[in-house]
């Protein structure tokens, strides 16, 4: 049988492929060799001068990039903990599940810009409602002035937003799970926490990593949250790798450096998320 | 007979006296906004407009996000719609997307906006994607009234690249019925050793500010604080350090560069005078409202034109917003031009010379320009004229979040204020005086236009803004602001930022 008609199946979907994915990382890397920027448009060739500045000369990129590994565990650590007690409390027959279930969804399905305008709202240290109901016990934080509060409040917001997508995939894990495992603990006699800890837990070790790993793809984009909340301060305390590549691109106009940057960013990004993964399937899955 | 000519003559003579009222009633009926004057006779006045046809045609614009610039943008479309039978898109763009906006597209040679808005200061990036003004406009007595300072701002060396709409200075803003009060003058003096006026320096200013913070002054109830400023990173808060530093800064006796020495292109950036602003303004930190670090443009307006800061410096927007009809504090405020200081750095010499300095920052403001490649040049031009003809121009300088601030010389009779937005004289003459004594200065200092200008205003924030967080000293802040200039002047060429910084050096020095 002749399947050299196959291919006359498979070219519009590489077409496709090559157009919206190959394309503009090819792009990216041929931009990331020239100097264009707001002066000088063009892509001219400067061989390796961006990168050679990126790893010489800028230490602000390496800052913000070591800032956002910090938020993006932080928040992918909180919104596992969190999604997952919340899963296992509307996994059980209680009152209002179906109601608990939608509801913990609605921060997934609002507009992030939009949410952190009105959390912004909330935390505005002069007129927002958050210090003016702590007032009452004496305590006024500076949520977006403080250079550590400002992190936290990053965290906050991005928890908020995200812990939903955590709650979904743990929740379809945890009703997918085989009854059998449960029911023989059962007749063991094992207690609610022994039953999570050596059944539950080890059953959902393959759809954890998963969640995890699609979260922390996520978050390690961060923009919009930080871009909105704190433009990146006080000073540059709330700058990530995305946003300052941002700032370089698309404000300074600096197309070819911020290129470089993104296709570096790219490269850290995919070795650390492979280690990463690497790692949590040997912890979690040992067994 | 004679009585029938008579009659006539009065008939026509009253005709001619009231056709500009005649005129306005009929306008204005049709258009409310102008319903304060009607419309005024002139090149691009309603009238005008309407004998235009543009029926068939589209003028595709980017201006800002409503409502600053962008609200009067898009009312004045549809108004130039119904007059010209045309088509009008316009799309609303964050501030800080601007310029990105309009920039991609031309370097790619195209354009999908026949109408651009932006800041001044875009003028060297944009200037050779943009048509000059052509002479019918530059012709028309709306254009000879610009002031000389906004035809500078507007044109690059002689050309006009993008048509005046606005006019932009910073200038202190001060609470009238604190500062002027005998009773808190007293208090004031009773526990300062110092009287209570108008401040003339910085430290004034900071002594003041700092010790009407964090009290009910006002009796509304509510607490109030010193100073509102724009310190938030990226919003424009170059622009707030640029007018702090000005009075440090700026000696007129060493022409030749503010911002850079013309000569060598070395960085003046951390000399002493700027590290003393900058210094200043970490104090300023103390009497900011709460989370006042973080406020940008908008916060700054809502402060002080909502009463909560004794000062505020920056536009015109938040001094127009606390004289609005529903503005608690209105006929409270009063403007002056931005504090001085007892001392300024000689670059030449090196050294402070302790005298008086006082300098104004002729700051950018909203500019727009037509694309050199749109295929509706005349309609794009229309429509601008038309958006600052004489009606327009007046019914949005009494709108605050409008964003249009004074730019002709007409502007400057306080009897505007006065008649049509029910100012306090003493308030109205002290504003028109105020920016009227900026116009005659001969210490201005102009933006920064040069290539590139968004990598050292960049800069400029970010350094500062590590300053204000306490994560560098303002020596070392502004040392590594000038490190990166002088890496932006050694990546975008020596040359070119030369020849460029030199036409505003020119400004400054009163050569141009």
């Amino acid at each position: 049988m002749n399947f050299k008609h196959k291919y006359f199946f498979l070219f519009p979907g590489l077409f496709v492929l090559i157009g919206i994915l190959i394309f503009p990382i090819i792009f990216v890397v041929r931009l990331s060799l020239s100097g264009w920027n707001s002066y000088n448009p063009g892509l001219d060739y400067i061989g390796l001068e961006n990168y050679i500045r990126l790893f010489t000369d800028d230490p602000r990129f390496w800052e913000s990039f070591f800032r956002l590994s910090f938020l993006s565990v932080t928040t992918v650590i909180l919104q596992y903990v969190i999604g997952f007690a919340l899963a296992h409390m509307v996994w059980k027959d209680i009152k209002f599940k179906r109601f608990f279930r939608v509801l913990f969804l609605v921060p997934m399905m609002t507009t992030p810009v939009i949410m952190t305008v009105i959390w912004r709202t909330f935390f505005h240290e002069s007129l927002g409602p958050v210090n003016d109901m702590l007032s009452v016990f004496g305590v006024a934080p500076k949520w977006l002035t403080d250079p550590v509060i400002a992190k936290f409040t990053v965290i906050i917001v991005e928890v908020w937003q995200w812990t939903p997508f955590m709650f979904l995939l743990l929740l379809a894990g945890l009703l997918s799970l085989p009854k059998e495992p449960f029911l023989a603990a059962a007749i063991d006699g094992a207690s609610p926490v022994r039953k999570f800890i050596y059944v539950t837990f080890p059953l959902m070790a393959p759809i954890s990593i998963g969640a995890i790993i699609i979260r922390l793809i996520e978050a390690s984009k961060i923009m919009d949250t930080v871009y909105v909340l704190t433009s990146g301060g006080p000073g540059t305390s709330t700058e990530t790798s995305s946003f300052y590549i941002f700032i370089k691109g698309l404000r300074e106009f600096q197309m070819g450096y911020a290129a470089s940057m993104s296709f570096t960013y790219l490269i850290i990004m995919i070795i650390s998320l492979t280690i990463i993964a690497k790692v949590l399937t040997k912890l979690l899955l040992k067994e | 007979m004679k009585i029938i000519k008579t009659c006539l003559t009065a008939v026509i003579s009253s005709m001619m006296i009231f056709s500009p009222m005649a005129y306005a009633d009929k306008w204005s009926d049709q258009f409310p906004h102008i319903k304060a004057t009607g419309d005024i006779p002139g090149d691009c006045s309603y009238e005008k407009m309407s004998k235009k046809n543009y029926k068939g045609k589209t003028l595709k614009i980017n201006t800002h996000a409503i409502p600053v610039m962008g609200e009067p943008t898009a009312l004045h479309a549809e108004q130039f719609e119904k007059l010209t039978g045309g088509t009008v898109e316009v799309t609303h763009t964050p501030a800080g997307d601007l310029y990105s906006k309009a920039m991609v597209p031309f370097q790619a040679g195209q354009a999908p906006y026949d109408v651009v808005f932006g800041f001044s200061n875009f003028i060297n990036d944009w200037k050779r994607y943009l048509a000059p003004v052509p002479k019918k406009y530059m012709n028309s007595p709306e254009m000879k009234d610009v002031t000389k300072s906004h035809m500078g701002v507007s044109s690059w060396d002689g050309t006009m690249y993008q048509y005046p709409v606005d006019g932009d200075r910073h200038y202190l803003k001060y609470r009238k019925d604190v500062i002027d009060n005998p009773e808190m003058q007293k208090k004031y003096k009773a526990e300062t050793g110092k009287d209570l006026k108008v401040p003339t320096t910085w430290k004034e200013y900071g002594e003041m500010a700092k010790f009407f913070n964090g009290w009910d002054w006002d009796g509304d109830g509510e607490l109030e604080y010193g100073s509102a400023e724009v310190m938030k990173k990226d919003d424009l808060m170059f622009a707030a350090f640029f007018s702090r530093s000005v009075a440090y800064a700026k000696n007129p006796r060493t022409p030749g560069g503010f911002f850079f020495d013309l000569e060598t292109m070395k960085p003046n950036i951390n000399n002493p005078g700027f590290v003393e602003a900058l210094t200043d303004w970490v104090e300023a930190t103390k009497y900011v409202p709460p989370g006042g670090t973080n406020f940008g443009l908008g916060d700054e307006i809502g402060s002080f034109g909502g009463g909560q800061t004794l000062f505020s410096f920056s536009w015109d927007d938040a001094f127009i917003a606390a004289m609005q009809d529903d503005s608690p504090i209105k006929n409270k405020v009063g403007a002056a031009p931005l504090p001085g200081a007892n001392k300024v750095w000689n670059r030449v010499s090196n050294s402070w010379e302790n005298q008086y300095n006082q300098a104004p920052y002729i700051v950018w403001g909203w500019a727009v320009g037509v694309a050199k490649k749109s295929k509706v040049k005349d309609m794009a031009f229309d429509y601008l004229c038309f958006f600052s003809n004489g009606a327009n121009h007046q019914a949005d300088l009494a709108i605050g979040r409008f964003g249009v601030n004074p730019f002709k010389n007409s502007d400057f009779d306080p009897k505007i204020y006065i008649n049509s937005m029910g100012w306090d004289p003493e308030i109205a003459n002290s504003y028109t005086k105020t920016l009227l004594d900026m116009e005659k200065s001969n210490n201005r200092v102009f933006p920064l236009r040069v290539p590139g200008v968004f990598e050292f205003t960049s800069a400029v924030a970010t350094g500062t803004s590590k300053a204000l967080a306490g994560q560098l000293s303002p020596q070392e802040a502004l040392d590594e602001v000038a490190k990166e200039w002088e890496a932006i002047v050694g990546r975008v060429g020596k040359k070119a930022v030369q020849d460029a910084y030199a036409v505003g050096v020119k400004m400054e020095d009163n050569k141009l």
